[in-house]
């Protein structure tokens, strides 16, 4: 193969039409309040673990929402379960217990 | 939604255009400005003015901020200023980037009339020249457009399968500083740009609807002209023709010369650094300029278009339209010599099947 001194960029796209979906659906049918978040990013902000590192739960239930859930496991150890998510999101969403529940079922990636 | 529509449709003029070439067309397409002027001086009978002393407008210097803003403003006025001169009104520029560098000028000398002042003083500093701003603004593709009923009326053929009968599918790629920078100065807007789509479906196509329809070719000047951001150009390319191949398009048109260029080359790219192939039979989807397009549906030769410059092979498309060429001639300038030929490559090559 040619080498002309660059490479093909991959994508960063979310892709739904191809990203396995199953996973997140199931979430849903269990956790039906996540559908109501409104991505306001106010439990991101009030985060104890996000205050002192670049861990964003806001941006971590949204990938797995759409299928995708390359290093979301491994990210999610930084929480500290300290419950601040779950006192200020407007739509009384339990994100903690989100978190919890993440992290029992999604395999280590 | 009829009175949205209404809005985004703008006036073209009918006749007496004076013509701004573009510098990379003319490397990359030859053959398709001198298709534009033979069409409508020859088949539509209309007046074309060019004139020798236009330059570049230097917008690809003023996209990757080498040019100056006051700078490609006077020579935008002096531009002006020669079609001025010859008595034109309808300034027609053949490039993308050109005809969005030309709408800036004259949106920014709206908004700011005392930018107009100082392009009006550095010409006049710098040339002697005064100028008057065009009546008409029209880019060459929404001048074919404008012409598209009277092109299929004197059409030789149609955008049909000789086959099968059955119209060709063609994607239609718009340049993003047609339509996406100052949607009112495009055909249809930014949302439903039919400049090119008006002609597939004048002439007999079908045009392809497919999720990245819209999506850049990547070309972005810096993204391209630095090396080591080419590996982005390349991708938006690729998702367009991973989007768009399960269509099977018989061909792409584009109204930008940057975008043919890319969608064109980047297909051969692709094919050989990782050996993807957007059409059937290791062949790629034959990628086209809107003149050449024309050209084939009122008979021109396609090599006197000039079909013989592109990466990807021209001849399938050539052969579902039922058009008669002479591959022995391809490589052959108008005087009948020999004028170089690519070395052979999966992509660039083309043997019919004969059953
Ligand atoms: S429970 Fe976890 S995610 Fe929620 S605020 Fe505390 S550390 Fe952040
Ligand atoms: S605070 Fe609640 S609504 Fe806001 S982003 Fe977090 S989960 Fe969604």
């Amino acid at each position: 193969m040619v080498n002309w001194g660059y490479t093909i960029t991959r994508v960063r796209r979310v892709d739904i039409d191809s990203n396995d979906m199953s996973y997140s659906r199931k979430l849903l049918a269990e956790f039906p309040e996540l559908q109501s978040c409104i991505a306001c990013g106010s439990c991101t902000a009030t985060c104890t673990a996000g205050n002192l590192t670049k861990f964003n739960v806001r941006k971590l239930q949204t990938l797995v929402r759409r299928g995708e859930y390359e290093g979301v496991r491994k990210e999610l150890e930084k929480c500290m379960l300290c419950g601040k998510c779950r006192l200020v999101c407007p739509r009384g969403i339990n994100i903690r217990g989100l978190v919890q529940k993440l992290k029992k079922e999604l395999p280590v990636k | 939604m009829k009175i949205a529509w209404k809005e985004y449709q703008k006036d073209i003029a009918d006749d007496n255009y004076f013509y701004a070439r573009s510098c990379i067309r003319q490397n990359f397409f030859p053959g398709s400005e001198a298709a534009f002027l033979n069409i409508l001086r020859q088949d539509l009978g209309r007046d074309v003015y060019e004139d020798p002393r236009h330059t570049s407008c230097t917008g690809i210097g003023y996209h990757s901020d080498i040019v100056p803003l006051e700078t490609i403003m006077t020579v935008v006025a002096r531009q002006f200023s020669l079609m001025t001169e010859a008595g034109y009104e309808n300034f027609v520029p053949s490039c993308i980037t050109s005809f969005g560098i030309y709408s800036e000028a004259l949106e920014l000398w709206h908004d700011f009339p005392e930018l107009e002042e100082k392009a009006h003083e550095y010409l006049y500093k710098a040339t002697g020249r005064e100028f008057k701003k065009p009546k008409n603004l029209a880019h060459t593709s929404d001048v074919i457009y404008h012409h598209r009923e009277e092109i299929a009326a004197k059409a030789k053929r149609k955008l049909v399968n000789v086959e099968t009968g059955r119209p060709l599918r063609g994607v239609e790629h718009i340049g993003c500083h047609y339509a996406k920078i100052f949607p009112k100065a495009g055909v249809g807007g930014s949302e439903f740009p039919y400049v090119l789509a008006g002609m597939i479906e004048a002439w007999g196509g079908e045009v392809v609807d497919y999720p990245e329809r819209r999506h850049c070719c990547g070309f972005g000047f810096r993204n391209y002209l630095v090396m080591a951001n080419r590996g982005y150009s390349i991708a938006n390319s690729k998702q367009k023709f991973e989007s768009m191949a399960p269509y099977k398009p018989d061909f792409i048109v584009a109204n930008c010369p940057g975008c043919a260029m890319f969608l064109d080359k980047w297909q051969y790219a692709i094919s050989e650094m990782e050996g993807t192939f957007y059409g059937p039979d290791r062949q790629g989807i034959p990628v086209l300029t809107y003149e050449e397009l024309a050209g084939l549906v009122l008979g021109y030769d396609p090599w006197d278009l000039g079909m013989q410059m592109h990466q990807v092979a021209v001849e399938p498309l050539l052969d579902k339209l039922g058009v008669e060429y002479d591959p022995s001639a391809k490589y052959l300038g108008k005087d009948g010599k020999f004028i170089g030929k690519p070395e052979e490559c999966a992509i660039g090559s083309y043997t019919k099947n004969i059953l």
